[in-house]
């Protein structure tokens, strides 16, 4: 359908937004050929609530950001900030199910991984996201105290960005095998990369591509 | 008279899977067993993991569409319908009136597909092996819809973003009708099967217990919440794809056992032909395709957008740059964070429970693994 810029093989990443509109005669350039403009950023708009008001009178400066985009509201704190914050939320504005914890990947920016923690509040019927910034190597604190769910959740974040959660009661990898090397959702991992030593020693094959 | 080291040896190591057929896939299960008795679990999974969230960096928007059908394969229409509304989202489009009635349709007929198949898994593993042929049986019936519409009666790859690709058949309506006039009686024939039958009773009631309270610690959602008590169904509480238009109960129970889990499938199955009668009496007129582009290219920004899928809260998390290709694709899925309850389930109970309480999670391991 889209005879568009089909994905070939491990592409470079492009920068947080900045790329250049293609025009439909299809360029055959590659990324690295269109210097990166001035990137463009979410346009979200900030979010104003009881809620957030008092957040941001709590934790202070801790606390970066309180947004909304489409509809959905999200808050960006501090890594320090990141557990006290959602234990905040559960116990004093009844975010008490964590719907989701992941991870992305901005392998240009200073603080490379975004945590983002996804709470629900049956008692609201409401959603927030908690963005983390962290830089690569940190360990972040793990959410296990809080949150039962958070087990699996960052033992898989773990096995696909090696984010390693302190104080986290078993932290091993969960969907790849123990003895595989590399985190695969990092975005310098290739799409075909593999553990060739793993795949050569335990299937008995060149390769798994 | 056993021996001293006899009785001191009461702790065994037990391996479930991962070829074990009631494990519904490549799961396994390290048991740790005092004589029958469970004094822990540990998950071992992976077997089926692609790398689905890496392969959707690396496609465009469009391309990727199929692959969500091979995460929840029984439950692909829901997995796709979720995906479209979460790029829909990004990009600030709404499905026309006619696409999401179409969509509820199929994803309610979907949704009982995925039921019956686990009913009749689920009472084969507890050892009644009569219902799996007839809950076969009417599925078949169900994907032969699917496959008039789409072509495909599996992984079916029936909706696009933006809304359809096809526009129903001649006789689509009448189909629906006449599976709902079909269907809904059988329900009561797998009730007078089950419901009341000793074994099964025996078998599930009080089994796997999760309370309301556990299953917000463990972030368990689906018929798994609304058996504990929890009034929790995204289609009610928020909405989407014109749920909101239709007139449908939550069935819910209290104790949160594997029975009440069992009973309240069994009602959401005859919910979803409720569902499935308002929607195909008022399928409006108009374009099955919104106002999206050839070239599928969101806005730099990110959205999280969920549904009710069979199995429970199956959302997406999408973050654009901008580009044709997602920057990041996660997927929040239902039987994933579900299993992880297992062991909180099953500790203290018999190894045949076990089986029913794998059973009764419903999970599928594509999904587990992605």
């Amino acid at each position: 359908m889209a005879d568009e810029q089909k994905p070939d093989g491990p592409q470079a990443p492009p920068p947080a937004g900045g790329e250049a509109k293609p025009a439909p005669p299809k360029p055959a350039a590659p990324a690295a050929a269109a210097p990166p403009k001035a990137p463009a950023v979410m346009a979200a708009t900030p979010w104003d609530s009881e809620l957030s008001t008092e957040i941001k009178e709590r934790f202070g400066d801790q606390v970066t950001e309180t947004s909304t985009y489409l509809g959905q509201n999200f808050i960006v704190a501090k890594a320090e900030a990141a557990i006290p914050l959602v234990e905040f939320l559960k116990l004093e504005a009844d975010f008490d199910y964590l719907v989701d914890l992941t991870a992305v990947d901005w392998p240009k920016r200073a603080e490379r991984f975004d945590l983002v923690y996804i709470l629900y509040s049956y008692a609201r019927n409401e959603r927030v996201r908690v963005k983390v910034p962290i830089a690569d190597g940190y360990k972040p604190q793990t959410s296990v105290g809080v949150h039962l769910t958070a087990n699996w959740l960052e033992r898989e974040v773990f096995d696909m960005f090696g984010i390693e959660f302190d104080g986290h009661p078993d932290m091993r990898r969960i969907l790849l095998p123990e003895e595989w090397q590399g985190y695969p959702l990092r975005k310098d991992y290739g799409i075909f990369q593999q553990d060739e030593r793993w795949v050569q020693e335990n299937l008995l094959i060149e390769s798994g591509q | 008279m056993p021996d001293a080291t006899f009785l001191d040896s009461t702790e065994l190591v037990l391996n479930m899977g991962p070829q074990h057929p009631s494990t519904h896939g490549v799961l396994r299960v390290i048991l740790k067993l005092d004589g029958e008795k469970i004094l822990g679990t540990e998950c071992i999974i992976g077997y089926l993991h692609r790398g689905v969230e890496k392969i959707a960096e690396n496609r465009t928007y469009a391309q990727f569409n199929p692959y969500v059908d091979r995460m929840d394969y029984v439950a692909a229409i829901s997995n796709g319908l979720g995906y479209c509304l979460a790029i829909e989202k990004l990009l600030n489009v709404e499905a026309p009136p006619r696409a999401q009635a179409v969509r509820v349709i199929l994803t309610e007929l979907n949704r009982i597909a995925s039921h019956l198949l686990w009913l009749g898994t689920h009472a084969l593993d507890i050892g009644a092996i009569t219902p799996v042929f007839y809950c076969l049986r009417e599925r078949e019936e169900a994907l032969k819809i699917f496959e008039q519409y789409c072509g495909a009666r599996l992984t079916t790859h029936a909706f696009r973003i933006g809304g359809l690709l096809y526009e129903t058949y001649d006789g689509f309506e009448k189909d629906i009708v006449a599976f709902c006039d079909m269907f809904l009686p059988k329900v009561d024939e797998y009730e007078e099967l089950l419901t009341n039958n000793r074994i099964w009773v025996g078998r599930l009631k009080g089994v796997g217990i999760l309370t309301a309270d556990e299953c917000k610690e463990y972030g368990v959602t689906g018929p798994m919440v609304r058996a504990a008590g929890l009034k929790a169904d995204l289609r009610k509480l928020q909405p989407y794809s014109g749920y909101e238009k239709y007139d449908f109960d939550i069935p819910i129970r209290q104790t949160g056992d594997t029975y009440d889990r069992y009973m309240v499938r069994m009602e959401e199955m005859r919910q979803s032909v409720r569902i499935m009668r308002q929607a195909v009496a008022a399928i409006p007129e108009g374009p099955i395709m919104g106002k999206v582009g050839k070239v599928i290219k969101p806005p730099v920004g990110e959205a999280y957008v969920s549904i009710e899928a069979p199995k429970g809260e199956l959302g997406y998390y999408v973050v654009s740059d901008g580009s044709t290709q997602p920057y990041r694709i996660r997927v929040r899925p239902p039987s994933f964070v579900n299993l992880q309850a297992l062991d909180r389930m099953v500790k203290g109970a018999l190894i045949a429970d076990v089986v029913a309480v794998i059973g009764t999670l419903d999970i599928v391991l594509g999904e587990v693994d992605r």
